[in-house]
């Protein structure tokens, strides 16, 4: 196995997951609910049960890069990659969107809700989910990239 | 209100964390899933201190608990079921478009508000397979 060192960032990582473990614990210990994206976003859309929190939750997570992206350069060396646009095609983009919509909903999670939430309370389920989502996606980038030769 | 606040706070500390850690980046989310190619680990450690940390705010909700069942509920998380073919079918659905698009949803939330257009085309999917998965679950 090659790491790419070049783009590997150790502290930026650490770093990020420290304040998305903190944004769950606040939503945990203030609120009594979970940090899961796909269900806060799923719930949104069904209109089921109290909003409120939902919409602030949604509202903090696009205000946040919109605050912070103007202000990076006086972050130093805490400088994120930005998403580069390049090679992105916008069938492939809507659906694999649909994909994560239909399997996150179906699984009643995703990264956040099974794979921070989910893991630090070390519930099975989320585990079981875990596992299988990060087989699909190393599975489906390795067939992405050999077999069907396409780029990524 | 007050209620709405915090979890303003947390939906703000979640979007920097992801800016922060380069998620909102699907280059890189790709580059950790290409674990037979040159493989990006980032995306690991993020998930290490977020559930480090996450356990922490855990074992203070299960606590405080002792005297309030609404904590102990949402500490435990939702009622426990088997491992069933939902969560299986679901996952493994969520992974291969995860490694197609580089995004999960959180990420494409947060890069919508960087103007990054990519995001909004996974959100325009998003948002009806969300709403089919909900429907098949009932």
């Amino acid at each position: 196995m090659d790491i790419a060192w070049s783009v590997f960032t150790p502290w930026h990582s650490l770093a990020g997951g420290l304040l998305i473990g903190l944004a769950a614990s606040i939503l945990l210990l203030a609120n009594g609910q979970i940090a899961g994206i796909s269900g806060i976003l799923g719930n949104l859309l069904q209109r089921k049960g109290l909003q409120s929190w939902r919409l602030a939750f949604v509202a903090g997570l696009i205000l946040a890069p919109m605050l912070l992206l103007p202000l990076l350069p006086a972050i130093g060396p805490f400088r994120p990659s930005v998403p580069i646009a390049e090679s992105m095609d916008i069938l492939r983009l809507l659906a694999g969107g649909f994909l994560v919509g239909l399997g996150t909903s179906m699984a009643n999670g995703c990264t956040s809700g099974h794979g921070v939430c989910g893991l630090a309370r070390f519930s099975p389920r989320s585990l079981a989910a875990v596992l299988t989502f990060m087989l699909a996606g190393f599975a489906t980038v390795f067939l992405w990239r050999t077999t069907w030769g396409l780029p990524l | 209100m007050k209620s709405t606040l915090s979890s303003l706070i947390a939906g703000l500390l979640f979007g920097a964390g992801l800016l922060l850690s380069g998620m909102v980046n699907p280059s890189k989310v790709i580059g950790f899933l290409d674990i037979a190619g040159v493989w990006d680990p980032s995306l690991a450690l993020v998930m290490v201190s977020a559930i480090l940390v996450s356990w922490i705010g855990v074992q203070l909700a299960l606590r405080r608990a002792a005297g309030a069942d609404a904590d102990a509920d949402a500490a435990e998380g939702a009622p426990q079921r088997d491992i069933d073919r939902p969560l299986l079918i679901g996952s493994a659905l969520f992974g291969i478009g995860w490694g197609i698009t580089g995004f999960c949803p959180g990420p494409a939330v947060a890069a919508l508000g960087m103007g990054f257009w990519p995001a909004a085309v996974v959100a325009i999917g998003l948002l009806p397979g969300l709403w089919v998965g909900n429907r098949l679950s009932g």
